[in-house]
């Protein structure tokens, strides 16, 4: 809907992706942790390789929590805009279908955070 | 003989009408519709101004006398206070941190309602509106200055309160009451008072103003006692410049009724957005609480607003859309809120903790169906963390919500195990909401905030660093250019409580108060 | 039928005006803490001048109340004589 105005209002978005530098925002959530209070945005050159997201910057962001280091990845589900979707460690962000301002989460079943409350 | 005959003096109500309406006209060189160029363009119609009623009729000379009156009430303690070390007196340290909260947060708004006012007191076709938004102006800005006044005390003893205007135009959890402010501001004279005048200043003000104000009266905070009891005689004022507002849009035209609920359904969710702030304020921060959040919710909003929406339904107006979600929040709240700030503490302005355990204590009786379950867990796995040496400070920028730009932290409202998620596209971008109803504002007005100045997203722009720093050179550390760029002390400003330089001075200086050694 | 308030700061001033208040609302309750005095009335609440006058022993102006009120909640009738509060429903 049009915003109600005395003159014509139209604006640039402030976060066009032109204005990030060759990045593209990603903003990921862990599951079932909620000792991190808020999913995290992080800004990722779109060629940048899916594996390395994980193996090199979410080690960084979520390694404080004791259930980081017992994670298997290979039974973490994934979500994109909270469908189930399938990431392909191999392939960059872009060739995963990742845009900018893209939000996926993942689940790690069994890890429900400290004493099972989901923190 | 010549009877004595008494001169017969104008009641409130004569006098009252002789000095204000009496003093207006229309204009006949230009046409009122030039001379008031906003007042007609949101759709609402008014057909007769002189229906308004003036509810409190304070002419000038009155309204002075007793404004004068307070002040020299208000000065007289505030010099008692800063002559007698009242910071002292506060139940402890920890205290102090409220106030910092304040004076970056909430005072800088208190001079956006001062512009406010001036500028739809100047806007509105009708004198007793006119007279009305000119004293909450001048009362606005005297509240914006005496809280600078009162607070600068504490200023002079303790960390985080000698920038609150620069840390207010950038600092990450200053943008969320700065928003708000900015979109009522930049809305019509209408809809500013609808969100300021009536959602703010009715429907919500007790929700701020009782918790700190009560809160420093509880906490041996003579100093903010005063201003918050000094302000709040000017917000009965205020109050019920709100209240006409609404009944004088609604009773002038029911075409009014639609955009009016709009307004009252979107700024009642904007403001309870905004009082996260106070709800982790009166359960996290005042070590003598007074109510929980949840008791202060209950009394002010649904008893009280339950009374004021009762009353508005005979014009159609029914309680905003968002109450649900609001009831079911009032549990999670607090406790999500603060958890955030232990999260960020070291990119924050004043000090964060974990409770003691007759604190979480006093938190699992006020909240026994959510606080045991779901956050004294990871409060009590903080502060063994750490006790070891280990105390969790999150370097990761979170995702923030695009209306109210708070950090995604709010859960779903039926499951407060799940964050709450929800987004939109428009025109070539995503938009990501922490609820349906900052989704809901969105959609209807997509322009205005795909303009939001959202800090996180800023930083990564590299708007967000000193004047002439270069990001690219070896050993850059991007969170304390930020925090430099936040005109923020770290190691004095930031981190917990516990080592601070606040905790060290208060302990000495209260030590040598109270002993000869 | 919902309640109206009125909340005065607790100071040697308002004393007499709570006094008043209660002598001529006998329907209302005190509620005090620190500092503020909230008072609650179910329909209306009534604030009179000559009530405090009598008990002050000086002539009271209604809108001296502006100095000590801190909140209040009902739609407002204001005359020299007396400040009604109400909601009509």
């Amino acid at each position: 809907m049009a915003v109600t105005a005395l003159k014509d209002y139209q604006f640039e978005p402030a976060d066009r992706v032109e204005n990030f530098h060759g990045n593209q925002l990603l903003y990921v959530g862990w599951e079932d942790h909620l000792l991190f209070c808020a999913p995290f945005a992080f800004p990722f050159p779109p060629a940048m390789r899916f594996g390395d997201v994980v193996g090199q910057v979410l080690p960084a962001a979520f390694g404080y929590h004791p259930d980081f280091a017992k994670i298997d990845w290979a039974a973490a589900q994934w979500f994109k805009s909270g469908q189930p979707w399938t990431p392909d460690f191999n392939k960059s962000l872009a060739d995963n279908g990742l845009g900018h301002k893209d939000v996926i989460r993942f689940r790690t079943p069994g890890l429900t955070g400290i004493k099972g409350a989901c923190s | 003989m010549d009877m004595n005959v008494p001169k017969k003096k104008l009641s409130l109500k004569e006098k009252y009408s002789h000095m204000t309406r009496g003093l207006d006209w229309e204009t006949s060189y230009q046409s009122m519709d030039d001379v008031y160029p906003y007042a007609k363009y949101e759709g609402i119609k008014i057909h007769d101004w002189d229906k308004w009623e003036d509810p409190f009729r304070l002419t000038m000379d009155a309204y002075w006398k007793y404004q004068a009156e307070k002040e020299r009430k208000l000065y007289a303690i505030i010099d008692a206070y800063a002559q007698n070390n009242g910071h002292l007196s506060v139940t402890d340290a920890r205290y102090i941190n409220t106030v910092k909260l304040f004076l970056t947060g909430v005072s800088p708004l208190e001079y956006m309602a001062h512009r406010g006012f001036a500028h739809v007191g100047r806007q509105l076709p009708g004198a007793g509106p006119r007279v009305a938004c000119l004293m909450q102006s001048i009362d606005e800005i005297r509240h914006a200055q005496t809280q600078v006044h009162s607070l600068s005390n504490y200023n002079k003893y303790y960390n985080g309160l000698h920038d609150f205007r620069h840390m207010h135009d950038r600092v990450w959890y200053l943008s969320v009451p700065k928003s708000f402010f900015d979109d009522a501001i930049t809305a019509g004279p209408f809809e500013f008072m609808v969100a300021i005048g009536f959602s703010f200043e009715y429907v919500l003000t007790n929700l701020l103003f009782v918790p700190f104000v009560s809160g420093a009266a509880y906490n041996g905070d003579m100093s903010a006692m005063t201003f918050g009891f000094s302000a709040q005689s000017d917000e009965a004022r205020h109050m019920t410049l709100g209240l006409e507002v609404i009944k004088f849009m609604l009773e002038q035209d029911p075409d009014n009724l639609p955009i009016v609920q709009r307004w009252i359904d979107k700024w009642a969710w904007r403001g309870t957005r905004v009082l996260t702030l106070v709800a982790m304020m009166m359960d996290y921060m005042l070590p003598k609480r007074i109510m929980s959040w949840k008791e202060a919710w209950e009394v002010y909003f649904e008893e009280n607003g339950g009374a004021l929406f009762k009353d508005l339904a005979r014009y159609g107006i029914t309680m905003p859309k968002c109450i649900e979600d609001i009831t079911k929040e009032k549990e999670h709240l607090s406790h999500q809120a603060w958890a955030t700030f232990y999260n960020y503490g070291a990119a924050a302005a004043f000090h964060t903790w974990t409770p003691d355990e007759d604190e979480m204590n006093w938190l699992s009786e006020k909240y026994p169906d959510s606080f045991d379950k779901y956050y004294r867990p990871r409060l009590e796995y903080w502060r063994d963390e750490a006790a070891k040496g280990n105390r969790f400070y999150n370097k990761t920028l979170p995702m923030l919500c695009q209306v109210c730009q708070i950090p995604m932290l709010f859960t779903e409202p039926d499951d407060p195990t799940k964050i709450c998620y929800r987004e939109t596209q428009y025109k070539d971008d995503k938009y990501h909401f922490c609820s349906d109803h900052c989704k809901a504002i969105f959609e209807h007005e997509p322009e205005k905030y795909i303009q939001s100045w959202l800090p996180v997203h800023q930083i990564y722009q590299g708007n967000c660093f000193p004047e002439g720093t270069d990001p690219t050179a070896e050993g850059f550390d991007p969170l304390a250019a930020v925090l430099a760029y936040y005109h923020m002390n770290f190691g004095r400003d930031n981190l917990d409580f516990e080592g601070s330089e606040d905790q060290k001075n208060f302990d000495a200086w209260r030590g040598v108060a109270t002993s000869n050694d | 039928m919902s309640n109206v308030f009125l909340a005065l700061q607790a100071n040697e001033d308002t004393r007499a005006i709570i006094e008043a208040i209660t002598e001529d609302n006998p329907h209302a309750v005190v509620h005090p803490s620190p500092a503020m005095v909230k008072i609650d009335a179910e329909g209306s609440l009534t604030v009179r001048r000559e009530t405090i006058e009598a008990l002050i022993g000086r002539s009271f102006d209604l809108q001296e109340l502006h100095i000590n009120l801190i909140s209040l909640s009902g739609h407002i009738d204001e005359t020299d004589d007396e400040l009604t509060l109400h909601w009509n429903a």
